[in-house]
């Protein structure tokens, strides 16, 4: 769900989070608007605001691992995962994680990837929360769920900074809650 | 694995941080030992540990940047760039950054690759710290280095958890210092 649907309804840094995403026309190809959070992240106050929002929620849960989704989750999860005392799980494109892995594939536009992480990062019963920058189809955020999944861990929720329009009430992801802090800015409409 | 330490005598924190990184032989390819940090990561006390030894170096130096190398880098940096009150930069592959980058070649053992900055990132003047979780040649780093400097950034110091002393990364860094906390053999 979204963030001001759920207790921050007018919390201003929200307005500062979104504020601070910069929207890049065209990329990676013709038609998207690219969120960049890169511009966020140069936004030291709105950074902390964002990572603080996430901590807040998550701090009581006794959540003991933060999974971050390659690259852009990488950023997000790590400050989370520190202020809130769990582990952080790297889920990595084939081939980056050295030691023996377990893998998920999922559905691109035009083809499928897989996702890769360390089969002895996460035991049975350990709660986790999966964090990536964006959730557009829920594809990735899918494939991070079934590992988590495959090694008896429960995915407590997925959080993302951004939610683009697809999602939109549909505040569910193979049954795990999605948290959404923002929207996508400047669209008009979204390919 | 030989630890570093500070000039003043190791830092009590050190051996956990050295022994929480797993090491796995022949990866990528045979003859090569991988430091694997994700271990450490696994390791809430000894990650907190490392964080916080590269925030009391950093904080109050009036540093305004951390550059992190992808993609580790993106995992060390933005939790010390959010304690000292930096902007986090990240330093990416090519075309990953959606705006407009400038970009730099670098060598490596097998060919070249590119990093790439967004411009408008930093500017002229600021103080950068450049982290990445390993060094080995340098030329990462080296990459790195070039693309601050051309847009007139000063660099306090490059940062790592290992450095790999064998490989001689140091001598490609120039005038910029490095800080590491733990030294281990490279093959």
């Amino acid at each position: 769900m979204f963030a001001a649907e759920n207790g921050l309804k007018g919390d201003p840094r929200l307005e500062a989070i979104s504020a601070a995403i910069r929207v890049v026309p065209n990329f990676p190809k013709k038609g998207i608007m690219f969120q960049d959070i890169t511009t966020l992240l140069l936004d030291h106050k709105a950074f902390k605001h964002t990572i603080d929002i996430f901590v807040d929620r998550y701090k009581d849960m006794q959540i003991s691992v933060v999974a971050g989704v390659e690259a852009r989750g990488f950023m997000f999860g790590p400050p989370i995962a520190l202020a809130i005392g769990a582990k952080f799980v790297p889920l990595r494109k084939p081939g980056k994680l050295p030691g023996k892995v377990i893998s998920e594939s999922y559905e691109l536009e035009y083809g499928h990837d897989r996702l890769e992480m360390h089969v002895d990062a996460v035991e049975p019963l350990e709660r986790v929360i999966i964090i990536d920058d964006l959730v557009a189809t829920g594809g990735t955020l899918s494939a991070a769920i079934s590992l988590m999944e495959s090694q008896g861990a429960e995915v407590v929720e997925c959080a993302c900074v951004i939610g683009l329009p697809e999602v939109k009430g549909q505040h569910k992801l193979k049954g795990k809650p999605l948290y959404v802090l923002v929207e996508p800015s400047g669209l008009d409409e979204f390919c | 694995m030989a630890p570093a330490g500070k000039e003043d005598g190791q830092d009590p924190r050190i051996p956990k941080i050295a022994s929480s990184i797993r090491v796995i032989p022949d990866f990528p390819k045979p003859g090569i030992m991988f430091q694997d940090i994700t271990t450490l990561l696994l390791d809430t006390e000894a990650f907190r540990d490392t964080i916080d030894i590269f925030v009391e170096r950093y904080k109050g130096k009036d540093i305004s940047v951390v550059a992190g190398v992808e993609a580790r880098g993106f995992i060390f940096g933005p939790p010390i760039a959010l304690a000292i009150g930096a902007k986090f930069v990240p330093m990416r592959k090519p075309k990953k950054l959606p705006g407009e980058v400038i970009s730099v070649e670098y060598s490596l053992e097998y060919g070249t690759d590119t990093m790439e900055m967004h411009v408008g990132a930093v500017e002229p003047g600021e103080r950068a710290i450049v982290i990445d979780d390993l060094i080995a040649t340098g030329g990462t780093l080296a990459a790195a280095i070039r693309l601050l400097e051309r847009v007139g950034v000063e660099i306090v110091e490059c940062a790592c958890v290992i450095e790999l002393p064998e490989l001689k990364g140091r001598e490609k860094l120039g005038e910029a210092p490095l800080f590491i906390l733990v030294t281990s053999d490279a093959a």
